[in-house]
């Protein structure tokens, strides 16, 4: 085997001479340990490489062997479900094999090479198939039917094809390209991580991906095949988030990448989702989910893998036709990792260390989401939704990779340090964030919840918007001062943010809620805030206003059960209800 | 075979460059003889042909180029563990310093542990009661969580966390914890404190404590805590302890990281702090945690001194974004002579929900910590009100709230040195402060719970 020999070592950086053979961005196996490594820089016989396991103890002269494939993942049947490092090596198998913790020079494959599964062909003998198209497809979880696909850039004709149940390394179909030569078809592929995968066109998202999040739902709603991102301090949400999406967004596949956090928040998924019932399908959430775990403590180099791949695998079931949703949590740390590598490297830094490049990584991960039109015969459509946690020191957003994530993504769901201390829960400001999807969206939402739903929310942003103007003037001259239309909007404000923005990710029924729920709660409390203004004008004091009864049933609206939603139309009736027996009241004064 | 050189170029800050070395491996242990036969240990930064970068525990201080040799061990630093480390002080390099008998390792194990697959980890789950009513009943603490304290000069995180040493205990469960104590250039008064106050109650026979005060070499700091997590690791997974880890003052810590970061002339990252920082103190809290069919358990209490009280200060940002959660302590507080000054709104355990509840501490305690909570936000609300345009200015709710909050300081937070509070009676104090507002306010505690439990607190209430 060709070898190099170690001239370096520096933390994670390795440099070994004698590499005259080595690609970049080829795998490598450092010393007899055969510690897995990629080729980041080749300099004359010289290849500096990142090595994705720890470094210490190894010396000068050791071996460095060439693999001469680049960095990739293994793509097949038996991805669902499973738990992988930054590198796609399976925890739960290195656990099997090396104990509580993990060890170095563990080589397991991502893919179990023993599994069987049954292949059941969509085409047959004699079928002419290119790129992209269905050759069979496996059950590979009650939820997930996976597609065999033709691999990009061959064309042929059908030579062979059985039905079979069989590993993933077994031949199961042979294909005949037009020169003659047959190229043999198995279930496992395998591709580039620092490659997109390829696809027929790219269209533009316009079909909301709903989160069961009101906050992120109502007011910056992200597309199937969207971006989006969250900044914020520590402690202000992010994770949670991350997880409420990871456990009710409405898409076919998760992937959730655990981007050098903590270990404890990986072990919840791993507990919980099993347990938890996805509310669209009724089953298991973890019968859609994939998981990459490569915590804080691990090494940083896989880290810096591990978004890719983790994407590589998201583009992988976009490409079966599938809804798929990414998580990662957190980008910085990501970034953090490159920035590592970089001045390990002695590269010219830019801002705040990181390396020149780092802006254009970020597009370039970025970019690899969106809604497609798959290769295949059939114009299968794909979305790839990715959001991404952005942890800035001191949560300050001027923060390189805050910037850099603005420039590419499309939605900005900004935590604020100061609803998190007060516990309002998900802390996402409604003053800064954005969405940039709301303009595709709308036909969409009009078609479905109707104009009512859109004039409500924007008459709900409206009313939080003048709240947080009338708070400077409560601020300097206090409450008393303000006109009873005032107090209205800064009750209804207040009603908006705790009744409706306000969502408790820990509470059985809170934690989720559905378009149709949201639709419902809103429209109650536009309907209370309409009926007070007509009140007000008919001279209704506002004391009396505020002190309703069934204000307090509003506000335990959304701990309504989704099956019980006619109870919204009781309130409502009450709200009416309330406001007539004020008026008469009046009359009778 | 240990190879030994005498071809020292270059002695700077704490680090040393050796030339025509062969074969040596980053990360080894090396051993220097000086000419008056003193012996330093240090350890391989950087290795890049025949040259080797070594940094240096004690510092080089009359190191000559010339005439000092280096030996290169072939091996990572390790610590000699046997059950015998229970009661024993040793130094910021694992060595004895109680004039007790060596240690007979009955292990040596890699100081930088592999880490935990999360695959094997378990979900920290079980209350730990620790007698302060801000931490149990706001900011609950559970087995294999890691929860700083981020403090200032000068403000009582020591005397908090010795009696959180003292008082921690899971109910139910006779065990008591072993605690793991790692000092970091702390004084020698502050290490006496905790030294005296583990001898006075008897903790130290379960205490192992590993030293490095201001005046010790301050790069022996960034071993210290690696040693006493190595240390706790074997109480906890080998011999199934719960073990209470606290890291006292990982601002030290990070400042000594710096200081060779300076040395060899990296790119610094925010204030000086090298970018890998945060890497590097999840190489430390990580190690907390539980294991799947392990008995045993790492809870750990970093404490650090916030430069400046200022939060946003790479080391408290960084510890933050790595924890589970922190316990803020504030200097007003502190002034206004409340002990512990915790500020509450700032502080929050982040695995509170999974220890708390029926079967754990108590059915209503989700609850209760809302309201309190909200209350005591609201209260502070109108004492800021109160100060901007005079208490005219307040409404009788407003003054309710205000009142509130003033007893809530006093009476909830605010305990003794000497008292430990258990968690029913901490519950039951925060009904009866909750009872002191309108029952219409109480807007999250579940009715059946208001039923239950304010009625007996209403009566106390009005008789008073
Ligand atoms: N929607 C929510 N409902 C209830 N509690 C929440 C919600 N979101 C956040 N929290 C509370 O805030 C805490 C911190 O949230 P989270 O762990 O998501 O922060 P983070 O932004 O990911 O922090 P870090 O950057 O340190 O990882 C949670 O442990 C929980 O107590
Ligand atoms: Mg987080």
């Amino acid at each position: 085997m060709d070898a190099g020999s170690i001239v370096k070592v520096a933390g994670p950086l390795v440099i070994a001479e004698g590499m005259q053979n080595a690609r970049i961005y080829d795998v490598v196996r450092v010393s007899e340990q055969r510690l897995m490594g990629e080729i980041i820089e080749m300099r004359r016989d010289e290849a500096s490489i990142q090595v994705y396991e720890e470094t210490g103890g190894l010396g000068i002269g050791e071996p460095v062997y060439l693999s001469g494939h680049p960095l990739s993942v293994e793509l097949g049947p038996g991805l669902i479900e499973s738990i992988y490092d930054g590198v796609q090596r399976p925890l739960d198998i290195i656990k099997e094999t090396a104990g509580d913790l993990i060890t170095r020079g563990i080589d397991i494959p991502g893919l179990s090479r023993d599994r069987k599964w049954s292949f059941n062909p969509s085409v047959r003998v004699g079928d002419s198939v290119a790129e992209g198209d269905v050759l069979g497809t496996v059950e590979e979880s009650v939820l997930v039917e996976h597609k065999i696909m033709v691999p990009p850039g061959v064309k042929g004709v059908v030579k062979s094809i059985e039905r079979l149940e069989c590993t993933v390394e077994k031949t199961v179909a042979v294909i005949e390209t037009e020169n003659g030569k047959d190229v043999e078809i198995t279930m496992i592929a395998k591709w580039p991580v620092r490659k997109p995968r390829p696809y027929k066109e790219k269209l533009t998202p316009d079909e909301p991906l709903s989160t069961g999040q009101r906050v992120i739902d109502a007011l910056f709603p992200i597309s199937k095949g969207g971006t989006a991102c969250i900044p914020g301090p520590f402690g202000s949400g992010k994770t949670v988030v991350q997880h409420q999406l990871a456990k009710y967004a409405d898409a076919q596949i998760i992937v959730y990448v655990g981007c050098g956090e903590r270990g404890n928040e990986m072990t919840d998924v791993l507990m919980e989702f099993p347990e938890l019932i996805d509310p669209h399908s009724g089953e298991p959430l973890m019968k859609r989910t994939i998981l990459i775990a490569n915590t804080s403590n691990m090494p940083v180099a896989a880290r810096e893998a591990s978004v890719y791949t983790g994407i590589t695998i998201a583009e992988y079931y976009r490409d079966m036709g599938f809804s798929v949703a990414l998580m990662a949590d957190s980008t910085s740390r990501w970034a953090e990792a490159m920035r590592e590598m970089s001045g390990r490297l002695e590269e010219m830094p830019g801002d705040e260390g990181y390396p020149a490049y780092m802006g254009t990584r970020i597009a370039e991960f970025y970019e690899r989401a969106g809604k497609v039109i798959c290769l295949g015969n059939d114009d299968r459509i794909g979305t790839l939704s990715a959001v991404g946690a952005v942890s800035p020191p001191g949560g300050d957003l001027a923060d390189p990779v805050v910037q850099s994530t603005l420039r590419v993504v499309k939605v900005f769901w900004g935590l604020e340090d100061k609803l998190a201390y007060r516990r309002h829960f998900p802390a996402i400001s409604w003053l800064n964030s954005y969405s940039l999807y709301i303009p595709n969206l709308k036909e969409y939402f009009v078609k479905n919840y109707g104009q009512e739903w859109i004039d409500n929310l924007n008459r709900a942003m409206v009313i939080l918007q003048e709240e947080a103007e009338l708070e400077e003037i409560v601020r300097l001259v206090g409450l008393d001062a303000l006109s009873p239309d005032n107090r209205l909007i800064m009750e209804t404000a207040k009603s908006i943010r705790e009744d409706f923005l306000h969502q408790n990710a820990f509470d059985e029924v809170d934690t989720y809620s559905s378009f149709e729920k949201m639709v419902k709660l809103m429209e109650l409390i536009m309907h209370f805030h309409n009926q007070a203004e007509d009140a007000l004008k008919n001279e209704v004091p506002m004391l009396d206003i505020t002190v309703l009864q069934v204000r307090e049933k509003i506000a335990r609206a959304k701990y309504i059960h989704e099956d019980k939603k006619e109870e919204f139309e009781n309130i409502k009736l009450e709200i009416t209800k309330g406001f007539q027996e004020l008026k008469e009241k009046l009359v009778d004064v | 075979m240990i190879k030994e050189y005498n071809t020292i170029r270059e002695v700077a800050g704490p680090l040393m460059l050796v030339e025509q070395v062969e074969g040596a491996k980053y990360e080894e242990l090396v051993e220097i003889e000086l000419p008056d036969g003193e012996l330093r240990n240090g350890r391989v930064l950087e290795v890049n042909r025949d040259k080797a970068l070594i940094q240096l525990f004690e510092g080089v201080t009359g190191v000559n180029i010339f005439n000092t040799k280096v030996r290169f061990k072939g091996k990572g630093m390790e610590l000699d563990v046997s059950q015998d480390i229970l009661g024993r002080v040793f130094d910021g390099q694992g060595r004895p310093i109680d004039k007790g008998p060596k240690i007979i390792p009955e292990k040596r194990l890699d100081i930088n542990s592999s880490p935990i697959n999360p695959y094997a980890r378990d979900y920290p789950s079980e209350f730990i009661q620790t007698g302060f009513s801000t931490i149990d009943g706001l900011n609950t603490l559970v087995r294999g969580q890691k929860l700083p304290i981020f403090s200032g000069n000068g403000l009582p995180h020591s005397q908090m966390a010795a009696q959180i040493a003292r008082q921690a205990k899971v109910l139910g469960t006779e065990e008591e914890f072993a605690v793991v104590f790692a000092a970091m250039g702390i004084t020698f008064e502050e290490a006496q404190y905790f030294i005296q106050d583990f001898q006075k109650t008897g903790a130290i026979e379960r205490t192992v404590l590993f030293v490095n005060l201001a005046s010790d070499p301050p790069i022996e700091r960034l071993t210290t805590p690696r040693l006493a997590l190595t240390a706790a690791e074997y109480l906890a997974f080998e011999i199934g302890m719960h073990v209470l880890v606290i890291l006292t003052d990982m601002t030290n810590y990070c400042e000594a990281l710096r200081e060779v970061s300076a040395a060899r002339q990296e790119v610094p990252g925010r204030r000086g702090y090298p970018g890998y920082l945060y890497t590097d103190l999840s190489s430390i809290y990580e190690r907390a945690g539980r294991i799947k069919g392990k008995k045993g358990s790492i809870t750990q209490i970093p404490i650090l001194t916030m430069p400046e009280d200022d939060k946003t200060h790479p080391i408290p940002d960084l510890t933050g974004y790595i924890t589970e959660g922190q316990i803020v302590l504030s200097r007003t507080m502190h002034m206004r002579g409340i002990y512990p000054p915790v500020d509450v709104l700032q502080s929050l355990s982040r695995l509170k929900d999974k220890g708390i509840g029926e079967g754990k501490t108590r059915e209503d305690h989700a609850d209760v910590f809302n309201q309190l909570f909200a209350a005591y936000a609201r209260g502070l609300e109108a004492r800021e009100l109160e100060v901007i345009l005079g208490e005219a200015a307040l409404s009788d709710m407003d003054r309710i709230f205000y009142r509130f909050a003033e007893s809530y300081e006093r009476r909830y937070i605010a305990q003794k040195e000497t008292e430990d509070r258990d968690i029913a009676f901490t519950l039951d104090l925060g009904w009866e402060l909750m009872a002191t507002l309108p029952a219409a306010e109480l807007k999250r505690i579940r009715p059946e719970f208001i039923e239950k439990y304010l009625s007996k607190y209403k009566e106390k209430v009005e008789a008073t």
